[in-house]
């Protein structure tokens, strides 16, 4: 390997790693926040690039039936639970959350089925379809069980990771896609040449972070989450729901994991179940960072990117093993340098 | 229902299984024999997960590393397959231990994580290694014999695989009951009791996480020899979870939730196959996992606990026969009265800017009960944390019966002496009284995880039952032995924590704040107790802020505020101290 190849596999690398950052951003806010471990993070992201991807085809993505059917079983179980607790007058602000808003994207997706609309409608549009599935979810599966322990709700979110690529199965195929690419241009970085792709995929991946970092830092909304992330109880006491902060953090992981989807999709082919991968290889930078710091896990992550660039060129059949492989030095450094500050869950 | 009636009753089921091949068509054989390799996997998540507390989702690789081993020694290699079992074992207990030895000193979650990384790594490992098939695996696996007798059948090898489940499941049972089963349940609910016990955790929880391993090495390789053919798929990480579903679809926490969960998935798991085809001919395959999944995450979300204890509290309670009296555990020698037993100099302890314990020293004799006291937030806690080890003082020393104990783990303290009780009670609520106070015999008693298997450890076991039975009898909660801790009030919950401390036999006992939450009676019939440990020779340490309780009852008391010492001497000297009534009472004007 000669220091040509070493720059562009770096290059490559960091592009895939600041895809990395954009969902392992995502975990540890959805982890501080909701003390979920959500491993369908992944299959959201490879969702969004098959929608993207059926939009271009000018099919109907499959995503739109997933919602619809998410959002009425959402909005029912709502319901029932307002009727159960004799709040009925609040059914219909309910509805409007659980119902209405989520299906509005689907109902424009489905109306616009068969015309190809400019990428800067496309775009938008398949973020705004995907958005509310990650909140949706989080109202049907996770919801019932605010209170388990850290293991039991992994073990359920393991399960809806195994729901969810049966159901990308179902309803987008069995076939890898690769979407168009966003950007034509090219140019050269000392000698080494970079396509437009990476550099929008960092750029995305910089901004998206910067926003992240400004909303929880200047915003009221931002404080309330961090509030609920340090002490549910406490955040509680000060008038803060913790539910609406679950709700919170899960739509912003929507929004990192739809974007992660858009970014992916040109570069590499993506199939049903491709998420998962992508999202465990996020999630080493997530653990790099300890689920608690975003700059750490943002370092983390685009470490993981290059190793796995590399990997990819010296073997390419064993590169998912070298990858999971650094987890063990990582995990190393983790327990010998920190103080376990374990939680007593006593039950 | 009696002891005797239990027995009968678990002995007609055994024999109604061991004659199913007589009466079952072939095809339930095989679904039994799918069960009981099952079992083994599951049976192995009920201790790691449901007693244990932690969670693998990697339980099928070592299942896989297991049914490889085997198939590389007798398909390519050509030898026996008991000399398969052989190294299945070895290789896969090895790989656990290293793996053990890796993550299990990080937070629960993290470990769970990885081993789905390393289920995945090793799936790709196998399915791209030349000579172990890559993904098309390793066909004609020879059938193991006993004897001159091929196992060829499924009614054949349907012995082998039940016997075998069966044994494992005595061991299991065995092993709970036992001094390192007990041990592996106090895991739950954090390490700081359990290493104030002289428990070394992370060598419990490695020894558990094997333990899981073996039973998934014993699973795949009944699976390489039943099935005849090994392939990576049946090992990834799908099948990691559906084991798990089975250990908490049963109820985790119950070793025969590990049967009943592996066949109620395996049955379930065959029905979807039937039915779902019937209802959406075209994409059965990808609904299977779907209504799988859902079914498993309604269940999660409707019933946590499992079937079997489910079922269980429609069962009439077993009758549990109380310990006998028998010979009394080894005993310490206690120092001579009056020798200097803890020098405490000039410790301290800061929390990041705050410091909790300011350069406090005082001396402490064998045979004397000293109190420590002080308002809200002088540093009381803190200090006895740094004592026993909870905590590492930042500077100073500490020195106890003559060694150097600044820098020792807690579990090391615990062994040389000390025990202590907690201000927060911490006991294993659903442990009974007498499994709790046992807990604290640990560190005096020897017996292992394979002596408790294999019950070896019975003798031992007597003792220290009716020893846990005498200290019991001592705080007075010797009438309901096998009630649950977790349902004791909190008075007499912190009277349980004495009674645990007591059969460890320490030197020195440390209690925080052992009065608080008592009525007046009680306190006064656990002065009287804390006066006959004194007579006996013991040594307590004692945080309190009732103080007629203090003063009637102990020799000496150091005084602390804002962290430092504030003055020491006898009851009287420290209540005529002007500088402890301002801290008190505030100023005189």
């Amino acid at each position: 390997m000669n220091a040509q190849i070493a720059a562009i596999l770096t290059m490559d690398g960091v592009a895939t790693g600041a895809i990395y950052v954009l969902i392992a951003l995502g975990f540890v806010l959805i982890f501080a926040v909701t003390r979920i471990i959500f491993v369908p993070f992944g299959d959201i992201t490879a969702f969004t690039a098959l929608t993207l991807a059926d939009l271009e085809a000018k099919r109907l993505p499959g995503t739109a039936s997933m919602v619809a059917v998410l959002a009425v079983v959402a909005a029912l179980m709502e319901c029932a639970a307002l009727l159960r607790s004799g709040q009925a007058a609040r059914i219909p602000r309910a509805l409007l959350y659980y119902l209405v808003l989520p299906l509005v994207p689907a109902a424009i997706v489905w109306a616009t089925s068969g015309t190809l609309l400019p990428a800067p409608l496309r775009i938008p549009l398949t973020i705004l379809l995907i958005l509310p599935l990650a909140p949706l979810l989080d109202r049907i599966v996770f919801r019932p069980i605010a209170d388990a322990s850290v293991l039991l709700l992994l073990i359920v979110s393991v399960a809806l990771h195994f729901a969810l690529v049966g159901m990308g199965l179902l309803f987008f195929g069995p076939e890898g896609v690769r979407t168009q690419s966003l950007i034509d241009f090219s140019t050269d970085i000392a000698g080494t040449p970079v396509s437009g792709e990476t550099l929008l995929i960092v750029g995305s991946a910089a901004f998206f972070s910067f926003l992240l970092f400004l909303f929880f830092n200047y915003t009221l909304t931002g404080k309330a989450l961090h509030a609920t992330a340090m002490n549910r109880t406490g955040a509680r006491l000060m008038g803060i729901r913790p539910q609406q902060s679950g709700t919170i953090a899960f739509l912003l992981g929507s929004l990192l994991a739809a974007v992660s989807g858009v970014l992916i999709a040109p570069v590499n082919t993506i199939f049903y179940d491709s998420g998962f991968l992508i999202g465990l290889k996020a999630f080493v930078g997530a653990i790099i960072g300890g689920l608690v710091s975003f700059p750490v896990t943002a370092i983390g992550s685009v470490f993981v990117g290059i190793l796995e660039s590399f990997a990819a060129f010296q073997s390419s059949p064993f590169k998912e093993v070298i990858v999971f492989s650094i987890l063990i030095p990582v995990l190393l450094w983790r327990s010998y340098s920190f103080v376990n500050h374990e939680e007593e869950d006593e039950e | 229902m009696s002891a005797r009636a239990n027995m009968l009753i678990v002995a007609l089921a055994v024999l109604a299984l061991l004659a199913a091949p007589f009466y079952l068509a072939p095809f339930t054989v095989t679904l039994l024999n799918y069960i009981g390799v099952y079992s083994f996997v599951a049976l192995g998540l009920v201790l790691l997960t449901g007693v244990a507390g932690m969670v693998s989702f990697g339980q099928a690789s070592f299942m896989g590393i297991a049914a490889y081993a085997t198939a590389w020694t007798s398909a390519i290699m050509g030898y026996s397959p008991w000399l398969g079992l052989i190294l299945a074992i070895v290789v896969t207990c090895a790989v656990a231990a290293a793996v053990g030895l890796l993550t299990l000193r990080l937070q629960g979650h993290f470990l769970s994580l990885s081993t789905i990384a390393w289920g995945l790594a090793l799936y790709f490992t196998f399915g791209n290694i030349a000579w172990l098939g890559a993904y098309n695996g390793i066909p004609s696996i020879p059938a193991p014999s006993l004897g001159s007798i091929p196992l060829i059948g499924s009614g054949q090898i349907f012995y082998l695989i039940w016997i075998a489940l069966l044994l494992a499941l005595l061991g299991a049972r065995n092993l709970l009951g036992s001094r390192s089963g007990r041990a592996m349940r106090a895991l739950r609910g954090g390490n700081a009791l359990v290493e104030s016990l002289g428990i070394n955790a992370l060598y419990v929880r490695l020894a558990t996480f094997v333990i899981a391993a073996l039973l998934a090495a014993l699973s795949g390789w009944l699976y390489a020899h039943m099935s005849r053919f090994v392939s990576p798929t049946p090992f990834d990480v799908t099948w990691s979870i559906i084991f798990l579903m089975m250990a908490m679809v049963g109820g985790s926490g119950y070793l025969l939730g590990a049967v009943v969960g592996a066949a109620l998935i395996t049955l379930l798991k065959n029905w979807i196959q039937d039915v779902l085809p019937l209802i959406a001919p075209s994409s059965s395959g990808q609904l299977e996992i779907v209504v799988f999944s859902a079914l498993f995450i309604v269940f999660l979300q409707r019933a946590r606990n499992g079937i079997v204890p489910y079922v269980a509290q429609w069962l009439p309670e077993t009758v549990r026969e109380t310990p006998q009296a028998a010979e009394a555990l080894p005993r310490r020698a206690q120092p001579e009265k009056g020798q200097a037993l803890m020098r405490v100099e000039a410790a301290s302890r800061n929390f990041g800017g705050l410091i909790a314990v300011n350069k406090v020293s005082f001396d402490l004799n064998s045979g004397e009960i000293l109190a420590l006291i002080g308002p809200n937030g002088a540093g009381k806690t803190t200090m006895f944390n740094l004592i026993t080890g909870a905590l590492r003082a930042s500077e100073g020393r500490i020195e106890f019966a003559g060694s150097d104990i600044t820098r020792a783990s807690a579990c090391s303290i615990a062994r040389g002496g000390i025990a202590r009780t907690f201000q927060h009670v911490k006991l294993r609520p659903r442990m009974s009284l007498l499994d709790n106070v046992l807990l604290g015999a640990y560190a005096r008693t020897r017996a292992g995880f394979f002596a408790g298997a294999l019950r070896l450890d019975r003798t031992e076991e007597e003792h220290a039952r009716s020893e846990a039975m005498r200290q019991l009898e001592r705080v007075g909660l010797s009438a309901r032995p096998f009630d649950l801790a977790g349902n004791l009030p909190l008075g007499n919950q912190r009277l349980l924590e004495i009674a645990r401390a007591l059969a460890a036999d320490p030197v020195l006992l440390v209690l925080d704040e052992p009065a608080a939450g008592l009525r007046r009676q009680e306190k006064m019939k656990l002065a009287e107790l804390l006066r006959t440990l004194r007579a006996e020779g013991l040594t307590i340490l004692l945080v309190e802020h009732d103080m007629d309780f203090v003063m009637g009852l102990v020799d000496r008391i150091v005084v602390m505020e804002f962290g430092c010492k504030l003055c020491e001497g006898t009851p009287e000297a420290v209540r005529a101290d002007a500088r402890v009534q301002e801290a008190y009472l505030g100023g005189v004007a």
